[in-house]
This record gives C-alpha cells, sequence and structure tokens, in this order.
C-alpha cells in the first residue's frame, strides 16, 4: 500500500507541474506584460487613508 | 476554456485579492508555525537538559511576543505585502529592504525544504517498509502545496486554518487525556526531571538551547506577508497575530509538561516525534495514530504558509525593480504572484532532495533571527521618525521601547547559541548577506525607479 502511495505520489506532482507550467504559458500567451504586471503596492492606503488624526 | 478577467480592483490594474480575515491571518501565522511543537523544539532539551527546554519556552516566547507586538504596530500602518520588506523600505531604506527581503525568502523557503522533509520521513517512518523512500512524498507536498497557493489564497488559508486547527486540537486531546492534573499515573514530571538532572550542562546548556528554542514560534511574524489581501489591514493583521502568539503559547506549555513528564530528557532530546512519541507511550492507538496525523497535517500547514509568503516577499522585490519585474505579474484569474510561486518551486524542490533537515532548518533560524533583529532597529526608527500622533496607527504597542530592547537582547544571544552550535554556517550566511548587499548597491539599484518604491501617504519623517 505504501509503495502504491507513494508512485501516487509521483503522479499527481507530475500531473499537477504540467498543469501549471501549461497555465502559466497560456496566460503568459493571452494577457500583455503591462496587464500581468500593473499591481502597484499601497493604492488601496493612498485611496482610503488619509493619515488625518 | 477561456480566461475571464475579473473586474480588477484599480481600474485596469491586477492586483492581489483582498478576502482575507483575521481567522486567515491565524492560521498563516500559527500554520506556519505549528510544526515547531512536533518536532524541533525538543533539541532545546538535548542542549541544555528539559528544564531548559522550559526556560527557553517562556524567554523566547518573551522574545517572540516583542515581534509579534512590534510587528502588529509598523504593519498595521504599512500594510504591503512583502511584509517586513515593505517596513524596512519605508522606515530604514532600499539595501536593508533587499536585506530583509532575502532573509524572509531563505527563511520561508527553507522552513518549506524541512517542513517537506520531515513530512516524507515521517512517512517512511510510519511504513517501516524497506526500499520506500521520502523522495515521492516530498515532491507531492511541495507540488500539490504550490499548486494550492497558485489557484488563490482563500483557499490556501482556509486550508491552512483546516488543518491547522485539527492539529492543534490533538495537542489538546494528548493534554486532556494523560491526566495533567495527577502525576504518577501517565505523567512522571517528579521522576524525570529532578533537581540533578534540570539543567545537565548548567546555564550555558540554557543559552545554547536558545537554538532550538526559537522552533517553539518560528514564523508567526509570517502574518504580514498577508497584509495587502486582508479586507481591513489595520485590524486584522493585529488581532490574527496576537490571537496567533497567544494560542502559541498555550500550544507550547502544554507540549512541553505533556514530553517532560514522560520522556527522560536524553531521548526527548534527539527524537525527531516528541508528540508522536508522546502519543505511543499513552499505550493508545487512537491517540497514536491521531498525533501521527497531527504531525504530518502540521507539516503540511507549515509548508503551506511559507510557500505564500516567499512568494510575496519574491514578488513585492520585483514589482519594486530590486529584482526584474518578471517577477510582479499577478495572475488575472487566481489573483496570485503566480510567476513567484513557480520560481521558488524547483528551488524548494532541489533543496529538499540535496539538503538534509539540520542544515535547511539552521538556515532558516539564522535568517529568521536576522529578521528579527532588524524588527528591532525597525521600530525605534518608526517611532523616531514618525512619533505617535503624526500618522494613524491600528495598533499601538505597550511600553515602547521596552519590547525593542528585550528583542534585541534576546537576539543577541541567540546568535550565541547558533554560533556555538553551527558557526561556520552563521559566518558563511553573514558573508553571503554581505557579498549580495554589494551587488545590490553597485549593480542592480540602478534599475530601481526610486521616486515610485516609496507609496505610502506619509508626512515627511521627523528629522529629515
Amino acid at each position: 500500500m505504501w509503495m502504491a502511495l507513494s508512485y501516487a505520489c509521483w503522479g499527481i506532482s507530475i500531473v499537477l507541474a504540467l498543469w501549471m507550467l501549461y497555465d502559466w504559458f497560456k496566460v503568459d500567451t493571452t494577457f500583455s506584460e503591462e496587464v500581468l504586471t500593473s499591481s502597484r503596492e499601497g493604492e488601496l492606503e493612498a485611496v482610503s487613508e488619509k493619515h488625518r488624526i | 476554456m477561456t480566461v475571464t478577467l475579473e473586474p480588477a480592483v484599480h481600474g485596469d490594474r491586477v492586483s492581489l485579492l483582498r478576502v482575507l480575515g483575521p481567522a486567515h491571518v491565524w492560521a498563516l501565522g500559527v500554520g506556519i508555525v505549528l510544526v515547531g511543537e512536533f518536532t524541533g523544539w525538543n533539541f532545546a532539551a538535548d542542549k541544555g537538559g528539559a528544564l531548559a527546554a522550559l526556560i527557553v519556552c517562556w524567554v523566547v516566547g518573551l522574545l517572540y511576543t516583542s515581534v509579534a507586538m512590534i510587528d502588529s504596530e509598523v504593519t498595521s500602518t504599512v500594510a504591503a505585502a512583502g511584509g517586513q520588506y515593505a517596513q524596512a523600505k519605508h522606515i530604514v531604506g532600499p539595501l536593508m529592504a533587499f536585506n530583509v527581503a532575502l532573509f524572509l525568502v531563505f527563511a520561508y523557503t527553507m522552513l518549506e525544504v524541512s517542513d517537506a522533509i520531515l513530512l516524507g520521513d515521517t512517512i517512511v517512518a510510519k511504513a517501516g517498509v524497506e526500499g520506500l523512500t521520502h523522495n515521492s512524498f516530498i515532491a507531492a507536498t511541495i507540488v500539490v502545496l504550490a499548486w494550492l497557493n497558485y489557484r488563490g489564497v482563500l483557499m490556501t488559508l482556509n486550508v491552512n486554518f483546516v488543518i491547522t486547527a485539527i492539529a492543534y486540537i490533538s495537542i489538546v486531546i494528548l493534554f486532556f487525556s494523560v491526566s495533567p492534573w495527577t502525576q504518577g499515573a501517565v505523567l512522571k514530571l517528579n521522576e524525570l526531571v529532578t533537581p540533578g538532572n534540570a539543567l545537565p550542562y548548567g546555564w550555558i546548556g540554557v543559552i545554547a538551547a536558545f537554538q532550538f528554542g526559537i522552533w517553539y514560534y518560528l514564523g508567526i511574524e509570517g502574518t504580514t506577508q498577508a497584509a495587502e489581501e486582508v479586507r481591513s489591514p489595520a485590524r486584522s493583521l493585529p488581532y490574527g497575530t496576537m490571537a496567533g502568539m497567544i494560542t502559541l503559547l498555550i500550544a507550547a506549555a502544554m507540549t512541553w509538561y505533556v514530553c517532560a513528564s514522560m520522556m527522560p530528557w536524553e531521548y526527548l532530546g534527539i527524537t525527531y516525534y516528541p508528540l508522536w512519541d508522546a502519543g505511543k507511550l499513552t499505550g493508545s492507538p487512537l491517540l497514536e495514530n491521531l498525533l501521527f496525523v497531527a504531525t504530518l497535517l502540521a507539516a503540511l500547514a507549515s509548508a503551506n504558509g511559507c510557500i505564500n509568503d516567499a512568494a510575496r516577499a519574491w514578488f513585492s522585490l520585483g514589482r519594486d525593480r530590486y529584482l526584474p519585474t518578471w517577477f510582479s505579474a499577478v495572475h488575472p484569474r487566481y489573483r496570485t504572484p503566480y510567476r513567484s510561486i513557480l520560481f521558488l518551486l524547483p528551488i524548494a524542490l532541489a533543496f529538499a532532495f540535496i539538503a538534509d533537515l539540520n542544515q535547511a532548518i539552521t538556515f532558516s533560524i539564522l535568517s529568521g533571527v536576522l529578521q528579527y533583529t532588524f524588527m528591532s532597529i525597525n521600530i525605534m526608527m518608526f517611532r523616531k521618525k514618525w512619533p505617535l500622533g503624526s500618522i494613524r496607527r491600528g495598533y499601538t504597542h505597550p511600553f515602547h521601547p521596552i519590547p525593542a530592547i528585550v528583542l534585541f537582547c534576546l537576539c543577541v544571544v541567540t546568535f550565541f547559541a547558533i554560533f556555538l552550535g553551527f558557526g561556520s554556517q552563521l559566518i558563511a550566511m553573514v558573508a553571503f548577506y554581505f557579498l549580495i548587499s554589494l551587488w545590490f548597491h553597485f549593480y542592480r539599484y540602478r534599475f530601481v525607479r526610486r521616486g515610485d518604491q516609496f507609496t505610502m501617504p506619509w508626512p515627511k519623517p521627523q528629522g529629515i
């Protein structure tokens, strides 16, 4: 049973790793680099918090 | 299948998703740490005896309470992914921030590696099958958890909450199963810890035990990495972090009491599975199996939180151009830093296959203590540059500057303890950070857009 579990772990790892690589490729070819890297730090704070006491 | 771009939070930008609450913050912090009760803390007994393990439980608890208080104050104000990295950037400066981010990535990646090795070794020990190795279990742990992190932070931390709670409840069940109010029936603390063997190496043994006492709480500061994904950072982060610290202090005390009352310090100090062994010693198959499963769940929760935190620190470095901006990509559907998660995945796998548990743990602890040392300096500068009343704080920690001073002094003691046990690794790591700092200062910093990296809408700091 343990050996079967071990083989199942290899199988699951390979399948999920391949899925992530596929999804990575799909996202990178679907969206522009500007959109993907458009996140900016502190935007919510800039909008909602004025830091006035 | 088509990828749909959900409405972005800020115009057309794709940001991390604000979906987490205080329970997720608790699950992240306690999830990373709780594995330390299942293995790691007990090596303090090998260094200084059972009483030394208890002394460091409380003294290191003081160190981490200071960490949690200081972190809660600063993070409730600097609510950005990267946690202590974003704090360092705004309060100390870019070079410190770069180093802190590397401390974070090393501490969490090496802890993830340690967790995966522990999980694999635990399964192999339970199976007792000749020819079965831990490699497949290590690979599955790292890849499955990376996949979970890739798919979204909400599910990742929901899972962490459930498995952390089960692991924690197992400690509580073990504690009440051994009649903690009665000595002599199951627990034999009076016989196992006597004035003659309580501190077998004297007080220098207590100092040496600091190195592994860190394991009781290592990683609680990881809650701050969720700053950009919690709905109300000023409330959720202090609440989740402080609740997590209280939870861990109780768990640490229960764990020491049960284990020190059931195992002689000579054995307790070398076993890899103190709580699982305690379950076996009760003679109950149910408790034995419960603690076996809880050990696995604690390792999983810790690795899961570490992947989350390391990826966000790496992502933040990319976003500020401290590293190539390529790493700052956010998945348009899952809203996770997917490239950072994928980049760190093979690195964790490589270390897990080639490094041994002791080396990985030591590198994790070293990076963690370097970070705590920074935090004691950071809060002093923060209070000096932006005194109370100058900016809005979600939480203000009491008794300043006593927690900062206590934290700094305890970090110095811990460095000395690490030097006693792993002096060459300590020197090698400091040399590494020195060289990488030179690279950053003389080469990489030219690519940074200097005005863009400071994002907090704060008033000008005092004295500048």
